[in-house]
């Protein structure tokens, strides 16, 4: 069998090739030394790279952000790892003030190359504030490019290519897809890095229904349109890959051909990406849309206890459901 | 013990009395040039006259909003002056003397409060980052700056300000916490006005803030901010400490907020008259004054030319900023990021059109 590779492990090598390409890349975060991250995504780094290459952060989120931006206006390329997805928040007003702002207030002389990784999303059975989708506050802000990868070869690649790009970037990681194996050979090809990092990408081509969806949605997207092709409909999936920019090209063009949208987030719908995916595409695609565009995500609550997220997170049925409602226009 | 005191208590280093007379200190030694008396003075005066001018103008209707320095020119002077060329400063929104010193031009300063620009100047030719309103959040980015002297071998030591009020934020403890571990090459300037808006000192601190710094675990000292030449030894001390890798310093420079805390203030609302008239004895440009007239190391026309170069830079301040040019109508979709932004230019390409459709109509356009 060919050697394969989890999304945790190809992060991590992406990280590694980032680290030894540019002598400027620092690494900041909580445990990412010696234990690797709580998630080990950061495993061997500090080992090989130095104490001064891969720190462990006092227990202080919002000065690990303050500090990347004074590293950057030094000419460092900070990747600053938060721990977990709801512990974002006390970095929040460093982030969209002073991160966010920084280039567009200098007139373009202060860049703020800063990568903020950040797991995120439910489903794996953990307390209060490890389990959230917060991605779109950050989209919201202007200045902050916001992506996040469904797939092994897309954290390696796309984690490197958020490290170069000269914007401020909010990396979220689908935690819940850590484990998720991919053939070696294909994650470390290197014709995956000349597709932007910023652009969609087809995960399932189809005629009838056009499923947009990111991060770890995009597997339970997939089994959805796998299962909705035994009943004879044929789901196209996308992968939006990046929410700021957001790829509206890929969606509309997919919608000009099907007629019907669904976009699925586990985030809350409310005033969620799909709100403004909707918006969008019912202004440029209103007369080839044969449906509403139908939303799939999160409820207007707080993340539930684990032990009934798993009604609270989309699945293959919610998704399903939608599909059937949107053809049934 | 109470945070302040009238007189900043007996560990207050002073090198100048309010009556100017030169005093000594175990720690603190200061040998200055004459030139470099004159110099200081000089610096206080224009800093002073830059700041008269900027509240003239927001009282004429030329600036939306400015936030005085006035008394405390000392303690940025004093800061300003003890940096060096490679250093870096981290601001608020109140350093004009350390902008002053940092070779900013004050005009880029009334840029951001007139609302031609939300910066104005280059971060990196002045070693002065851009103004920092949000408070406290500059002092986090000073010892990222600081670390990354550490680890690129800079040699530098950054510099960052900050007030009495900041310091209940936790972005400022949290940067104690890190340069103390760390042992980063920063010196936290705060300036002690007294006044954090209307919120006296009490209501953020129950002991002097200098004394802080030991439970960080760093030196704090206490300086008189009304005292250049105090401010600028133990700022030197301070630099001096950091460059060599003895790690950070709190300099609290205890001073007073003379005028309101910007001009959409009102200070009679809760601070009373009389405390502002016994500060005055203890102005930052007359003690200096008199050190130079008891020194005899200046004559008549030394204040003849200073008070006519002042009154030449308020002029060119008052003609220069009614001519800073508004942003153009499509300037703020520029350097929102820095690479290209499909959406930013969507916008900035329909919203240019939409005015551009304006452009026939009769007496039309923007």
């Amino acid at each position: 069998m060919a050697e394969t590779l989890t999304l945790g492990k190809a992060l991590n090598l992406g990280l590694r090739r980032a680290l030894e390409q540019d002598p400027k890349v620092v690494l900041l975060g909580e445990d990412i030394g010696k234990l690797g991250g709580v998630f080990r995504i950061t495993d061997g780094l500090q080992k090989d790279f130095g104490e001064h290459r891969v720190v462990d952060a006092p227990l202080a989120e919002s000065s690990i952000a303050g500090a990347a931006v004074g590293l950057a206006i030094r000419g460092f390329r900070p990747v600053i790892e938060i721990q977990f997805d709801g512990f974002v928040f006390p970095a929040f007003d460093q982030i969209t003030t002073q991160i966010a702002k920084m280039h567009a207030r200098s007139d373009g002389k202060v860049p703020m190359p800063i990568t903020i990784r950040i797991p995120y999303g439910g489903g794996i059975g953990a307390v209060e504030h490890h389990s959230e989708s917060p991605e779109a506050y950050f989209a919201h802000t202007a200045g902050l490019r916001v992506v996040t990868p469904s797939s092994p070869a897309d954290a390696h690649w796309m984690v490197q290519q958020a490290i170069a790009a000269n914007d401020p970037v909010v990396f979220f990681e689908p935690k819940r897809r850590y484990w998720d194996k991919a053939d070696a050979d294909d994650v470390l090809d290197p014709a995956h890095a000349s597709y932007p990092y910023d652009r969609a990408r087809v995960a399932r081509p189809g005629e009838d229904v056009t499923v947009a969806c990111y991060g770890p949605m995009v597997r339970t997207c997939l089994e959805a349109a796998e299962a909705a092709a035994g009943e004879g409909c044929d789901v196209e999936v996308i992968d939006l890959r990046s929410i700021s920019p957001l790829d509206v090209d890929a969606v509309a063009h997919s919608v000009d051909k099907t007629g019907r949208l669904v976009v699925v987030h586990e985030a809350p719908v409310f005033l969620g990406l799909g709100a403004e995916l909707a918006a969008r595409v019912t202004e440029r695609c209103f007369y080839a849309l044969e449906a509403p565009v139908l939303r799939v995500g999160g409820f207007h609550t707080p993340y539930p206890p684990s032990r009934v997220e798993k009604l609270y997170l989309p699945d293959l049925d919610r998704v399903l459901d939608a599909v059937d409602r949107v053809l049934a226009y | 013990m109470s945070p302040a005191g009238a007189d900043g208590g007996p560990e207050l280093v002073q090198l100048l009395t309010p009556e100017g007379e030169r005093v000594e200190h175990r720690d603190y030694a200061l040998d200055l040039t004459d030139e470099e008396y004159r110099g200081l003075y000089r610096d206080l005066v224009l800093v002073r006259r830059i700041d008269a001018e900027a509240t003239a103008l927001q009282r004429q209707g030329e600036l939306g909003l400015w936030a005085s320095l006035l008394g405390q020119e000392a303690a940025q002077v004093g800061a300003g002056r003890a940096m060096q060329p490679g250093d870096f400063a981290f601001p608020t929104y109140r350093e004009h003397g350390v902008a002053w010193c940092r070779g900013v031009d004050p005009l880029t300063l009334l840029g951001l409060f007139r609302g031609t620009t939300n910066g104005g100047w280059d971060p990196h030719e002045h070693g002065f980052a851009l103004y920092t309103i949000v408070i406290g959040d500059q002092c986090p980015h000073a010892v990222g700056h600081a670390m990354g002297a550490l680890w690129d071998g800079g040699g530098d030591a950054t510099m960052v300000f900050f007030g009495d009020g900041a310091s209940s934020q936790g972005d400022v403890n949290e940067s104690f916490i890190w340069a103390s571990v760390f042992n980063a090459p920063v010196v936290f300037f705060c300036q002690n006005n007294q006044w954090a808006i209307s919120e006296p000192l009490e209501r953020q601190t129950r002991i002097p803030l200098y004394r802080r710094a030991a439970g960080f675990g760093f030196p704090g000292v206490r300086v008189d901010g009304n005292d250049v030449l105090a401010t600028l030894a133990v700022s030197r001390d301070a630099m001096a400490r950091a460059r060599d890798g003895q790690g950070p310093m709190l300099v609290e420079a205890f001073t007073y907020r003379m005028g309101a805390h910007t001009t959409s203030d009102d200070p009679t609302r809760y601070r009373l008259a009389g405390d502002v008239e016994s500060w005055k004895l203890r102005d930052p440009i007359e003690r200096l004054r008199a050190f130079l007239h008891r020194q005899q190391l200046v004559d008549g026309g030394f204040f003849e030319s200073l008070d006519a170069e002042a009154e030449a830079l308020a002029v060119r301040l008052r003609a220069g900023v009614r001519a800073l040019p508004d942003p153009g109508p499509l300037s703020m979709f520029d350097h929102v990021y820095a690479d290209p932004h499909p959406l930013v230019e969507e916008e900035r390409a329909a919203f240019g059109a939409y005015l551009a459709s304006f452009a026939d109509a009769p007496g039309g356009g923007h």
